[in-house]
């Protein structure tokens, strides 16, 4: 049974941003969160996405809820979890990060200045552990690892589950690859840390 | 020249379609609302789909591309919107259930063969999944300002039906909703989404077919030879004939009589569009769709629809925290105007606040209709994304001051 950081805080509701840009794989990590959330574990999730006309190398946001209860609005009242992997998206979004809240950057993408004292932040080098599986591409699904293992707002295995029926057919192994090596860079370099 | 040939093969093609293969097995998907829309459509066996891709409705599109043909059906993407809404025209004519998608600039050059549609008196829907405007506008954001260019955007006199889904699992339902109230009443149904709703992505249920109703065509019961095509039944929607069965029939934009032929003066003018317009009129009930909620108690009314709504339920949470007994009514048909409806809760109400991202369009309908009894309140919003609950809940304490 998983334990909900944000349950512990008296909190039913969970409120995440990943974002960077167009062809990333943003809206699919958010796509999988909630998927894992609302089919897998019954609760409710409400995930929306922004971005502009272009369809790669734009700014790119998906933005998820998670909750027990019905959800009414549907867009972000704060930020709980935020996963950056752009400067552009660090920069636009830390700032509505909750005090408390958890940071993920990708470590190669993002340069931290001024780190906040207020919050739980993690730099993760994504790209370099998804070239390591011989596909930068996932480096979404290493990033998703991670941020199950620190956020521990959805259960692994129900990720697992949401990524085997969401990525392309023929994919699946190298993408479950993905996630367990995010996820165990977690075990090892983020929850204690 | 009427045969048991004829009768046999009517009563036999009557009968409910088949189910064909590539439906999708019942359960919980993680749906956005367009997607959702596409599935619906397939749900309530559409089978033809022609349209020009446009953001924010292009995942409908790209479903409909990708599942139409695995069903048995067929996709066309045309090279404009006016191509395709005549082309559903064409299509439902031939015997299909028939749909198209678009937003904003694709509905503006729809409207002329919409109101085609609405003269030859046939069953189709339209999707539209709304941006902000006038013109290009906002591609990639939400605005609800195309609430009155579905009522009277195609020239003439018409009554129009028309749906606001509030999530993907609704653009589901109300899509298949939407073929239902075309077929029932031989008119183009309108489906008025918003970018929120068909860019949000939650669970949608899909139930098992046997358990979705579905309105079949209504197909005429006179031989060929006894066949008019615009002799109405009594709840004055006249049934079709199954194309290349027989029947001889003349379809025109002109103002025609029973027989499809032109009926130019002012008395056969005044027959046909009477008839057009009370069709959807008498037969209001069986359109009218809403909810409400915590409207019992309470003094003053959120009355919204599409994304909107979403943001009033929120709204009225926060205003019965703070003590004020706030209610929703969320309309779910928003043309034909549920007039008794509004002017019912005016009478009880203090006031009536309208949230829309438009610049105050239904509420002039809730003014209309409220008649004076109580004050109607505009919370209008430009467009390019949705109003704060704050915003929204100081002009609930400004109206009740």
């Amino acid at each position: 049974m998983v334990q909900r950081v944000m349950k512990a805080a008296g909190r039913d509701v969970q409120e995440i941003r990943f974002c960077g840009f167009g062809g990333q794989g943003v809206i699919l990590a958010g796509y999988i969160t909630g998927k894992a959330a609302a089919i897998i574990e019954g609760r409710h999730a409400t995930l929306t996405r922004s971005f502009g006309p272009e369809s790669r190398g734009g700014a790119c946001s998906a933005a998820v809820i998670l909750a027990d209860q019905r959800i009414a609005y549907p867009f972000l009242h704060k930020q709980d979890v935020l996963v950056a992997m752009s400067q552009a998206a660090y920069v636009e979004h830390i700032g509505q990060l909750v005090p408390g809240g958890i940071l993920i950057t990708e470590k190669d993408l993002v340069t931290v200045e001024n780190p906040r004292q207020d919050i739980r932040s993690y730099a993760v080098p994504a790209t370099r552990l998804a070239e390591e599986l011989g596909r930068k591409l996932v480096l979404n699904i290493v990033m998703l690892g991670f941020f199950t293992c620190v956020s521990r707002v959805v259960d692994p295995e129900s990720m697992r589950k949401a990524i085997q029926s969401s990525v392309p057919a023929g994919t699946e192994d190298l993408n479950l690859q993905a996630f367990n090596k995010g996820y165990a860079f977690g075990l090892e370099h983020g929850v204690n840390g | 020249m009427v045969s048991a040939g004829w009768v046999e093969r009517i009563k036999e093609s009557s009968s409910e379609a088949k189910v064909l293969p590539g439906i999708l097995r019942p359960g919980a998907y993680f749906f956005n609302g367009d997607e959702a829309a596409a599935e619906g459509a397939i749900a309530a066996n559409g089978r033809f789909f022609a349209a020009y891709p446009i953001t924010p409705a292009t995942e409908i599109a790209e479903r409909c591309a990708a599942r139409f043909p695995e069903c048995g059906g067929m996709f066309i993407q045309m090279e404009d919107e006016l191509a395709a809404m005549n082309c559903i025209l064409g299509a439902a004519w031939a015997g299909a259930k028939a749909l198209t998608s678009t937003s904003g600039p694709g509905f503006s050059l729809m409207m002329e063969n919409l109101g085609l549609g609405i003269m030859l008196e046939t069953p189709v829907v339209l999707a539209n999944v709304q941006r902000a405007g006038p013109s290009t506008g906002l591609p990639t954001s939400v605005g609800q300002q195309d609430m009155m260019q579905a009522r009277w955007g195609s020239h003439g006199d018409y009554e129009i039906i028309a749906l606001c889904p509030d999530s993907p699992q609704e653009c589901f339902d109300l899509m298949i909703r939407a073929f239902n109230l075309s077929e029932q009443f031989r008119t183009p149904v309108l489906l008025m989404s918003d970018e929120t709703i068909g860019h949000m992505t939650e669970k949608v249920i899909i139930p098992p077919a046997e358990e979705i109703e579905l309105v079949p065509r209504r197909y005429t019961r006179a031989a060929p030879g006894d066949y008019w095509p615009y002799v109405p039944d009594e709840d004055l929607v006249p049934p079709m004939a199954r194309a290349g069965t027989g029947y001889r029939y003349h379809v025109t934009g002109l103002t025609h009589d029973h027989r499809g032929y032109p009926d130019l003066d002012a008395e056969g003018q005044h027959q046909l569009l009477w008839r057009l317009k009370n069709k959807i009129l008498q037969n209001q009930k069986k359109i009218l769709s809403f909810e409400m909620a915590r409207m019992d108690d309470a003094e003053v009314c959120l009355l919204a629809y599409g994304c909107s709504s979403r943001v009033a339920r929120s709204v009225m949470e926060l205003a019965r925290e703070r003590g004020i007994r706030a209610g929703l009514l969320r309309l779910i048909t928003v043309w034909p105007f549920p007039d008794d409806l509004v002017r019912d809760v005016a009478g009880r109400v203090k006031a009536i606040i309208v949230p829309e991202i438009n610049l105050g369009q239904i509420v002039r309908e809730v003014e209309r209709a409220a008649r004076g009894r109580t004050k109607v309140v505009s919370v209008p919003h430009a467009g390019g994304g949705l109003h704060t609950e704050p915003a929204v809940l100081q002009v609930i304490e400004e109206a009740l001051r």
